[in-house]
């Protein structure tokens, strides 16, 4: 098959545009289904269980580790300027405002985010879902809305996690290791955070990434070839697709909240 | 309206239905009668899934009618095709279990979707409905720990949960052993004529199906070969009937795969042009 064979290009591009059709469709219908999924809130609350609850052990360590390391390279470029007492500040917007919302994100990606859509692929591939539209029940509504708002809800709420626990690393390096004084590492934080600009931001960030990457990781499950093999790659691409919007989209968010 | 729907819960008109350029089903016009027993045979990927399918609405059909009880379920928007399919329970082939939920949470499941009952009534229900397959004991199981068969009939519980009036199921009988089987073909019989349901059943199976069924349907290269009692589908003269009902290995239904003949593939007598069944007859 020649790749430049116009109606090759051609019937790409529609599949393509199908494809994006058909999740903007999907997109649009979980958003629509806020309503009456918030009406049977035991279900999201399950599911906030199943994707935070199991999620928090990895953000909190990592954000404990990457507190660490940046308390350590913040103080090696800090003393260089002779203001190492700065630190606090460097470490907590640093987190807040980047690396809270997108490491954890990644994260949530690799954890939640995979067994989201090798569950949505299974129950596919095991009929549960065609045996739920025989039973009148729609899956998009029933399925797949509880465990699009549990996610939307569970990301920001994770990014606080990742965020505190991730302070609180780079005070142990700084503070109780290296010595800095507690005092200013503490002030610093106190008087050069603001909460819109900052924190507000991030949460804004990490709110976008909640949407983002359960909705990525539910229409793969969803579109997922029902077999072995496609569920397999269907959580791969979950992972790829995540990652880069997430990415993609933390440069678009960053570059608005700049200008704004 | 036609007086045959009356007696016929489902009835297919002229439908045509395929995936592409393949034709499935070509001009099909069958009726299910109301309070029967009906099996659909045939060989494999002759779409005898396909026509449950259609009568759920999960397929629709390109051209004809697919009327389920005088309404057309081709043209059904969302709504009205949920309400039709709660009058409908389907028997998926492995049960599709909801693996998360335990067997009472399965045969729970379309009571807790589709009503207000108090907890106390739905596990009366759940528990009746257990029953009748015999599997009251297992209400605390998981999923993962039941037989195939056990499955199915959980499955089969879940199906009836909500009382419909025709109940399909998708060969009931594949990879049962023949205790699970004589089991699984009673209960389709017996749940039938107790419930007043109407039931469909898609099988390979030749002696229980016979066994229990009152009308037999046999489709073929996407048309129907023959229809009637059993009986009378046993004793159909029609070569591809008999090839199926007699379990013979080869007739219109062919052993080899097509390809070129035997003579030319091994390099013996004269090439042949034609591109025959293959078998030196």
């Amino acid at each position: 098959m020649s790749w430049y064979n116009p109606s090759n290009i051609g019937f790409a591009t529609r599949t393509k545009l199908a494809d994006m059709g058909y999740g903007a469709r999907l997109f649009l219908r979980l958003l629509a289904s806020a309503g009456p999924a918030f009406r049977r809130f035991g279900l999201i609350r399950d599911q906030i269980h199943f994707l935070g609850n199991y999620s928090l052990a990895i953000i909190a360590v990592s954000g404990l580790f990457v507190g660490f390391v940046f308390g350590l390279q913040g103080y090696y470029t800090l003393q260089r300027y002779g203001s190492s007492e700065a630190l606090g500040l460097l470490v907590t917007l640093s987190l807040v405002r980047e690396l809270g919302p997108v490491v954890t994100a990644l994260l949530f990606a690799g954890r939640a985010g995979t067994s989201l859509t090798a569950e949505i692929g299974l129950m596919k591939a095991g009929e549960q879902l065609s045996v739920m539209e025989m039973m009148a029940v729609d899956p998009v509504q029933r399925v797949l809305a509880p465990r699009f708002w549990a996610g939307v809800i569970s990301m920001p709420l994770l990014a606080a996690v990742f965020s505190a626990m991730g302070v609180i690393g780079g005070w142990v390096v700084g503070v109780l290791m290296i010595g800095v004084d507690a005092g200013s590492f503490w002030s610093q934080i106190q008087g050069g955070v603001d909460v819109w600009a900052d924190v507000g931001n991030g949460i804004i960030k990490s709110v976008v990434f909640g949407f983002t990457v359960t909705f990525i990781a539910l229409l793969q499950g969803f579109e997922a070839q029902p077999t072995p093999e496609g569920v397999a790659s269907a959580t791969t691409r979950t992972v790829v697709m995540a990652s880069l919007s997430v990415l993609g989209l933390d440069f678009i968010l960053t570059a608005m909240m700049f200008t704004i | 309206m036609d007086p045959n729907t009356t007696t016929s819960l489902v009835e297919l008109r002229n439908l045509t239905f395929g995936y592409g350029e393949r034709v499935i089903l070509d001009d099909v016009s069958l009726r299910i009668p109301r309070g029967k027993v009906t099996a659909l045979m045939g060989a494999s990927g002759g779409g005898k899934t396909t026509i449950l399918r259609l009568i759920g609405g999960q397929n629709r059909a390109q051209s004809g009618e697919m009327l389920f009880d005088g309404q057309d379920v081709t043209h059904m928007d969302q709504r009205q095709l949920y309400a039709a399919r709660r009058r409908m329970g389907m028997l998926f082939q492995f049960g599709a279990l909801f693996a998360d939920l335990s067997v009472y949470e399965n045969v729970a499941f379309p009571l807790h979707e589709h009503t207000n009952l108090p907890e106390a009534l739905i596990r009366d229900i759940v528990l009746m409905k257990l029953n009748a397959v015999g599997l009251r004991g297992a209400r605390d199981l998981m999923p993962s720990d039941l037989s195939g068969g056990m499955a199915r009939r959980i499955a089969l519980a879940r199906a009836i949960a909500l009382d419909p009036e025709l109940v399909m199921y998708d060969e009931p009988f594949s990879g049962l052993d023949p205790i699970s089987l004589g089991t699984a073909a009673n209960l389709i019989r017996h749940l039938n004529d107790s419930m007043g349901l109407t039931s469909v059943f898609v099988s390979h199976e030749l002696e229980q199906t016979f066994a229990i069924s009152d009308h037999v349907i046999i489709l073929a290269n996407g048309k129907i070969a023959a229809q009637g009692t059993p009986d009378e589908v046993r004793q159909s003269t029609d070569p591809l009937v008999y090839q199926y009902v007699h379990a013979l290995p080869d007739g219109p239904v062919r052993f080899h795969y097509p390809g070129v003949s035997v003579d030319e593939d091994f390099g013996v007598g004269t090439a042949s042009t034609t591109a025959g069944p293959g078998v030196a007859a």
